[in-house]
C-alpha cells in the first residue's frame, strides 16, 4: 500500500475510481492526486506540458480544498478540451494557487478512456501517514 | 451483503428495521443471490438515507443497488416538504436525468445484417462519442436559457425531431419549473459545445433486435415485435448536469449545517425543500433534466439521419424516454391513505407508473409506462412495464440497469479492449469506440447479470417484463 512520496495510485470503488496522491507536504500530495486524476483518463506521461493554465480555489478545510482543486481541473479539462500532465500547487490560509501544464486532447495519441464528471466527498481524506507522508484522496465519478 | 443482517418479509423483500437515528425502515427488493452479491455499503447507505428529515415510509433500494455517493445507486426516497423534508444533490447524482430512450425502426434483422458495418460507421460518424468530443451545435447565452427551459420541446422546435416524439417522453419533453438563472456560468460553459454528444463511461447508442416477447399485448401497445430492430440511446445531461451536481453538493454541505441537519456522511448533503438553496437546486436540476431531454432528442435526430443514409425511407419512431437520476414532485397514495405531494428522489432508479396514471401518454395509459432497462455493452437490455403495485412498493419505481460488479481497475487487468471487440464481433456484435481502454473498462463481465436484476424486479412486482433486446451494433462513448 505504501508508495514512496511523491507518488500516486488508484484505489478500488464499486462503480467509479479513487484517486490518491502521496507527498512530503500537502501541496505535493495535491499535485500527485491531480496526476492520479489524469491517469483515470490517460497515461500522464503521454501528455506534453505545452500550455499552462492557472487555477485558484478556496475552502474552509484541506479536504474540501482537495475536492475544489480536482473539480477546478475537471472544469478546465472539459471547457478547454485539454489534458494535463504536470501540476504545481501552493496552499496558504485555505487558499490554493495551482498551475497545470498540458495540451489539447489528441484522441489518437491519448486514447482517453473515460471523462471524469466530478470529484466527490466519498472516501475523502487529507491525512498524514505514520511515516509522516501526506495523503490526499477521494473517489471521482466517471 | 450478509442476508442475516436483514429481516426477510417475503421472497424478494428485505427490511432494515429503524435503529438509532433512522426515522423509517430501509427496504431492499432483490433475490437472495443479488443480496449476497451486494456491497455492505448499500446497507449502510440505505440506513443513512432513512435518517434524513421528512422522509416518507422508507428508504428503498432496487435489485441493482450498489455503492453510490451518500445515497446508494438504485436508491429511491420520497420527502414531504410539509414535514421539513429535504432535497439532496447526492440523492439525484452527478449525471442529472441520465436516461434511456428506445426507437423502433420497422426493419428486421435480415434487413440490417448485411449493412451493419456500414450502419455502425455512419452512426459513429454522426453521433459524437467519447472524451473531448464536441457537437456541431453552439448555443449563445439566450439559446442556452431557452434550451434549459424548453428541453426536448426546444429541440423539436429547432428542427431536431418531430412533434409526435414529445408525447413519448416523460413530462412530454419539457420539465416545468426549470430556472436557468440558478445554473452557474461554469455549468453553462461546460455545456456550450456538448449538445448532441453521448459522453463516455457506460453511455452508448445501440442497435438491437427484439429477441423475445414476454407480454404480447403490452409489447403490441408499445409497438414492439419479435425480430424487429430497435435503437436505444443511453446518456444524460453532460457537463452541465455534472457541474450543477458539483456546485450544489458543496452549497448543500453548508446549508445542512446552517439548518441543523446532522449528516452521517458528507455526500448526504441536503437542504430543506422549503429553503433558498433547496428551491434553487430544484430549479437548476429541472433545467438539467431539460438539457438531458434536449440532448437525447438531438442524438435521436442524428441517429435518424444515419439510418436514413443507409436505409432510405426508414421511419424511426420513439417508444419512450425515461430518466433514472432525478428528483420529481409527484402525488402518491401512501400507506396511511390519502394522496400526498412528495419529492421523489430516484438515483439509478426508473419511474414506473402503473396503468391508468394520468401522466402517461394516451397510447400507454391502459397498459402502464414503458420502463427501459439498459444492459452493459454486449449483453441484453429489457423493456418492462409499470404495475399497479409499484406505487405501494416504492413510489412507482423500478431498477435502471445492471450495475457494476467489478471496478474499472479490475476490469482493465482482466480484459483488453481489442480482444473484447474481436470476441464480440465473433458473436455478431459490432463495436465502435474511440478508446480501447474505455471498452475494457466497460467489459460485459464487469457488470452484474442484468437478467437477474430484471427477474428480481419482475418477481418483486416493481415492473413486469415485456421484451428482451439483444445488441447488434454498439457505439460506445
Amino acid at each position: 500500500m505504501a508508495c514512496a512520496p511523491p507518488c500516486w495510485e488508484h484505489f478500488e470503488h464499486d462503480a467509479d475510481v479513487g484517486v490518491r496522491g502521496v507527498g512530503r507536504t500537502p501541496e505535493e500530495a495535491f499535485e500527485q492526486a491531480a496526476l492520479a486524476l489524469t491517469a483515470v483518463i490517460t497515461d500522464p506521461a503521454r501528455v506534453a506540458a505545452r500550455e499552462r493554465v492557472a487555477v485558484r480555489c478556496e475552502a474552509p478545510d484541506l479536504e474540501l480544498l482537495l475536492v475544489d482543486w480536482l473539480n477546478a481541473l475537471v472544469y478546465e479539462m472539459a471547457t478547454r478540451h485539454m489534458l494535463f500532465g504536470r501540476y504545481a500547487v501552493r496552499i496558504e490560509d485555505g487558499r490554493l494557487e495551482g498551475e497545470a501544464w498540458g495540451e489539447p486532447v489528441d484522441r489518437d495519441r491519448h486514447a482517453p478512456a473515460v471523462e471524469v464528471k466530478g470529484a466527490t466527498y466519498t472516501a475523502l481524506a487529507v491525512r498524514r501517514r505514520e511515516d509522516g507522508a501526506w495523503v490526499a484522496e477521494c473517489v471521482v465519478d466517471v | 451483503m450478509d442476508p442475516s443482517r436483514l429481516e426477510r418479509r417475503d421472497e424478494h423483500t428485505w427490511v432494515i428495521p429503524p435503529t438509532g437515528a433512522m426515522r423509517v425502515p430501509a427496504i431492499l427488493y432483490a433475490s437472495e443471490a443479488l443480496v449476497r452479491e451486494m456491497d455492505e455499503k448499500v446497507f449502510e447507505q440505505a440506513a443513512n438515507v432513512a435518517t434524513l428529515p421528512g422522509i416518507v415510509q422508507a428508504a428503498y433500494a432496487m435489485p441493482d443497488a450498489h455503492w453510490g455517493y451518500g445515497f446508494p445507486i438504485g436508491g429511491v426516497a420520497a420527502f414531504d416538504a410539509e414535514e421539513g423534508g429535504v432535497v439532496s444533490a447526492g440523492g439525484v447524482g452527478f449525471d442529472i436525468s441520465c436516461g434511456v430512450r428506445t426507437l423502433t425502426t420497422g426493419l428486421t434483422r435480415a434487413d440490417v445484417e448485411p449493412a451493419k458495418e456500414a450502419l455502425a460507421d455512419m452512426l459513429y460518424a454522426k453521433v459524437p462519442a467519447g472524451v473531448g468530443s464536441t457537437g456541431r451545435i453552439r448555443l449563445d447565452a439566450k439559446e442556452m436559457d431557452a434550451m434549459l427551459r424548453g428541453g426536448a420541446q426546444w429541440a423539436v422546435e429547432r428542427g431536431w425531431g418531430r412533434p409526435e416524439d414529445l408525447e413519448r417522453i416523460e413530462e412530454r419533453g419539457r420539465m416545468s419549473g426549470a430556472r436557468p438563472e440558478c445554473v452557474s456560468e461554469r455549468a453553462k460553459q461546460r455545456q456550450r459545445d456538448e449538445m448532441g454528444t453521448l459522453g463516455s463511461g457506460n453511455h452508448y447508442l445501440e442497435v438491437q433486435e427484439v429477441a423475445e416477447i414476454y407480454d404480447p399485448a403490452v409489447a403490441a401497445a408499445f409497438g414492439l415485435h419479435e425480430g424487429e430492430i430497435v435503437v436505444s440511446i443511453h446518456c444524460g445531461s453532460r457537463g452541465l448536469g455534472h457541474q450543477i451536481g458539483t456546485d450544489y453538493l458543496r452549497r448543500m454541505l453548508e446549508a445542512a449545517r446552517a439548518h441543523g441537519i446532522a449528516l452521517p456522511d458528507r455526500e448526504l448533503a441536503c437542504a430543506p425543500i422549503r429553503s433558498t438553496v433547496g428551491q434553487e437546486y430544484l430549479g437548476a436540476m429541472r433545467a438539467a433534466i431539460n438539457c438531458a431531454l434536449a440532448n437525447r432528442q438531438i442524438i435521436t435526430h442524428l441517429a435518424r439521419e444515419a439510418f436514413a443514409a443507409v436505409f432510405p425511407g426508414v421511419d424511426l419512431r420513439l417508444v419512450y424516454d425515461v430518466s433514472h437520476n432525478t428528483c420529481k414532485e409527484e402525488l402518491h397514495r401512501t400507506a396511511e391513505g390519502g394522496e400526498r405531494r412528495l419529492y421523489v428522489h430516484r438515483k439509478g432508479a426508473t419511474r414506473a407508473f402503473g396503468p391508468g396514471h394520468p401522466d402517461l401518454p394516451e397510447a400507454y395509459r391502459k397498459v402502464g409506462q414503458p420502463v427501459l432497462i439498459g444492459g452493459s455493452m454486449g449483453t441484453c437490455s429489457y423493456v418492462l412495464v409499470g404495475t399497479r403495485d409499484s406505487e405501494a412498493l416504492a413510489f412507482s419505481s423500478a431498477c435502471h440497469g445492471a450495475g457494476r460488479a467489478m471496478s474499472r481497475k479490475q476490469a482493465t487487468k482482466r480484459w483488453r479492449g481489442r480482444e473484447l471487440v474481436e470476441e464480440l464481433a465473433r458473436r455478431g456484435i459490432v463495436i465502435r469506440s474511440p478508446s480501447m481502454r474505455g471498452v475494457a473498462e466497460e467489459a460485459p463481465g464487469a457488470y452484474k447479470d442484468v437478467s437477474a436484476v430484471v427477474e428480481a424486479a419482475h418477481a418483486a412486482g416493481l415492473a413486469r417484463k415485456v421484451a428482451k433486446l439483444v445488441p447488434i451494433v454498439c457505439i460506445k462513448g
